[in-house]
């Protein structure tokens, strides 16, 4: 009996910005959690990750994080997954400031 | 003021130039980031959760006004305009992007300050007394040995890969401002029955997880001795250090598995072989040293407008009475300038606060600013007729807030806001505490009290010493914050101890009330502090005000 695999995403750091970036299914990298490409099978996550992690000149730190399914795109399940869609909370910076609207 | 040797210069400068390259070799691709990232770290740039992270050493607390302008325009230009002071008297920045970093190691290197060692397992950053040089119970200004520390072990070829990082601190006063049981290596001055001054060296100490009070291992030490002593005690720390297990490579736990007289033993053997290879060199240096931590030429000018002005204006008085410190000249004062004005975030200042402070210090204290461990800034030097104007300019400038010492004076550290490592946030925490009571207008009647909140287990918030400690976890996918009592960071060290099960993000609030109420409802009278009154009592009535009578129920 295998576990139920929970879905991922995969996330990272942009390498010279530093800043929050999710993989799309068409190969792109987004600030946009909701973007992201969502990942249902555990095997195929695993591939996505080795994709992730050969772009060594965009990104840093690719790992696969805990999401579900929403009316707009994946959403973080991890409250830890949650801030790095926003930014942090004592003031308006990062996403929350560079993408409000 | 200490300035740079040419040595300092061009090592920080050829340090500069390196990093330069390696950041253009990462780009370019001719770095992996496996082999860039330990250049990186050793340089104080971590990558955090929402961006780059510059931690910038500011040696024991001490900046100059220029120092000061210097990093406000770091702020203005590479980040979002304001810095973060730790409890480890550094500063960082929050958002620099990793082709600007250079350029700020340049723009710090022109005032002769680096990040080099504020990361890895190496001597990091020798902190201080943040009142060291002007403390009414002061023996001797520890700064001289707190530089001549920095200078040995900057770049030391031999203790650059220790089994961990290695944190020292000192003070030169009977009072431990600079909670020197909780270092790897803390130094005490004392005075020994003919009167000399000399170090307790105690080793050992430390938070994080498995927090440890230092122990002495050496009651006096002769001050000429400092040197070969300390590296004495890294050398024995290097060769029995554990590098099989990250949690067990500190020396608190080389002391804990080895014993305390076995290390004592080893460490005076070592010592022994050492101590001559020191043929005075170091004592020449220090002499030097010495030199540029001269005390300031104090005015010799009337107080009497002080004091009418302490009893004419109310506001002024409740800032003098929390804010200001005995300095040893009776015509001076010390003053805490206060980087918590409620609901701010504990140790940020914008950049034009920062220029205000610089300011400030040069107007009216001999140019000399400080960090604290506890995340506010010092002007060690203002004669007392200069504190209104000073006061003034302070609330002008929203650093006026009269709460250092009180419950909102809270230490917090950057945790899930900023952190990679974090296991739940802390700034937010500190923020509603501070507003609440703010709100309940109850701090001034509580009295002293030290809250401390740490976002995960590495304690950088320094919570087990806190008289109330708030440690942030991950429960189960949820933010929960246990509570500790009784902990205290000063020559009375203790760690506090845990009260029972954690809560919820929103309940400690509440839970903070609780506890604060219990104490006003048992204190016998005012002049009762908050720790004592848990010293006295035990933790129970605590724990029944948290969990009910029955000291069992989840809060959580
Ligand atoms: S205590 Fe933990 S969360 Fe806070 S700054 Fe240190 S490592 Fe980060």
């Amino acid at each position: 009996m295998s576990r139920l695999f929970v879905p991922k995403v995969v996330t990272a750091n942009r390498l010279r910005e530093g800043d929050v970036v999710y993989q799309t299914a068409d190969n792109r990298w987004t600030p946009f959690h909701h973007e992201a490409e969502l990942l249902g099978d555990e095997a195929h996550a695993q591939l996505r990750l080795l994709h992730a992690a050969a772009q060594k000149l965009i990104i840093v730190g690719a790992y696969l994080a805990d999401a579900k399914a929403g009316p707009n795109g994946p959403e973080p399940t991890h409250f830890r997954e949650e801030f790095r869609t926003r930014g942090p909370s004592n003031y308006n910076h990062g996403k929350q400031a560079d993408f409000a609207n | 003021m200490y300035s740079y040797s040419d040595f300092d210069e061009d090592f920080v400068r050829s340090r500069v130039a390196q990093f330069t390259a390696q950041v253009e070799r990462r780009l370019d691709g001719s770095l992996t980031e496996e082999e860039f990232r330990p250049l990186r770290l050793m340089n104080g740039l971590y990558l955090q959760l929402h961006a780059y992270m510059l931690r910038i050493a500011i040696p024991y607390g001490t900046l100059s006004p220029r120092q000061m302008r210097q990093l406000a325009l770091i702020a203005d230009t590479w980040d979002k305009g304001y810095g973060h002071f730790t409890t480890r008297q550094n500063i960082q920045f929050n958002w620099p992007v990793l082709t600007d970093v250079p350029a700020i190691l340049g723009a710090l290197a022109d005032v002769e300050m680096h990040a080099i060692q504020t990361s890895g397992n190496c001597v990091r950053n020798v902190t201080a007394d943040h009142f060291a040089g002007a403390a009414a119970d002061e023996i001797e200004d520890p700064r001289p040995y707190a530089e001549l520390l920095r200078q040995w072990s900057t770049d030391h070829p031999e203790f650059q890969f220790l089994p961990r990082k290695f944190k020292i601190a000192i003070t030169g006063a009977p009072n431990d401002r600079a909670v020197t049981r909780a270092h790897d290596i803390g130094l005490r001055m004392h005075k020994n029955a003919k009167g000399e001054p000399g170090f307790e060296v105690m080793i050992g100490g430390g938070l994080g997880r498995t927090p440890m009070v230092g122990r002495t291992v050496r009651d006096f030490l002769p001050l000429g001795d400092l040197l070969p002593y300390v590296e004495a005690v890294l050398s024995v720390y290097n060769t029995l250090g554990r590098r099989d297990n990250k949690y067990k490579a500190r020396i608190k736990i080389t002391v804990h598995e080895t014993g305390l007289d076995e290390m004592r033993t080893m460490i005076e053997t070592r010592f022994a072989e050492v101590r001559p290879l020191f043929a005075g060199n170091d004592q020449a240096l220090l002499h030097d040293i010495r030199a540029a931590f001269a005390p300031p030429a104090f005015r010799n000018a009337p107080i009497d407008a002080y004091h009418a002005f302490y009893k004419a204006d109310p506001a002024f008085r409740a800032w003098a009475d929390t804010n200001l410190a005995q300095h040893r000249n009776d015509q001076y004062a010390i003053v805490t300038v206060s980087i918590k004005a409620h609901g701010e975030t504990p140790g940020d200042a914008t950049s034009n606060q920062m220029r205000v402070l610089a300011d400030l210090a040069e107007t009216f204290g001999h140019s000399d600013l400080r960090i604290s461990h506890e995340q506010n800034v010092i002007l060690p030097h203002v004669h007392k007729s200069d504190l209104p104007a000073v006061h003034a300019a302070l609330v002008q400038a929203g650093l006026g807030t009269a709460n250092v010492g009180l419950l909102s004076d809270i230490i917090a550290c950057p945790g899930m806001d900023y952190c990679a490592l974090a296991t739940a946030r802390s700034i937010p925490i500190a923020q509603e505490i501070a507003l609440r009571f703010k709100e309940l207008d109850l701090e001034h009647e509580v009295g002293p009290m030290k809250i401390k909140i740490s976002g995960c287990i590495n304690a950088c918030g320094h919570h087990h010493v806190g008289h109330i400690g708030i440690l942030g976890l991950d429960r189960a996918g949820v933010e929960n914050y246990q509570i500790t009592l009784g902990g205290d960071g000063t020559e009375t060290a203790a760690i506090g101890e845990k009260m029972g099960p954690g809560f919820a993000y929103d309940q400690v609030v509440p839970a903070i009330e609780r506890l604060v109420n219990t104490y006003l409802g048992l204190r016998h009278e005012a002049s009762e502090t908050f720790l004592m009154a848990v010293r006295r009592v035990g933790l129970d009535p605590f724990k029944t005000a948290l969990y009910g009578s029955e000291g069992t129920q989840d809060a959580a």
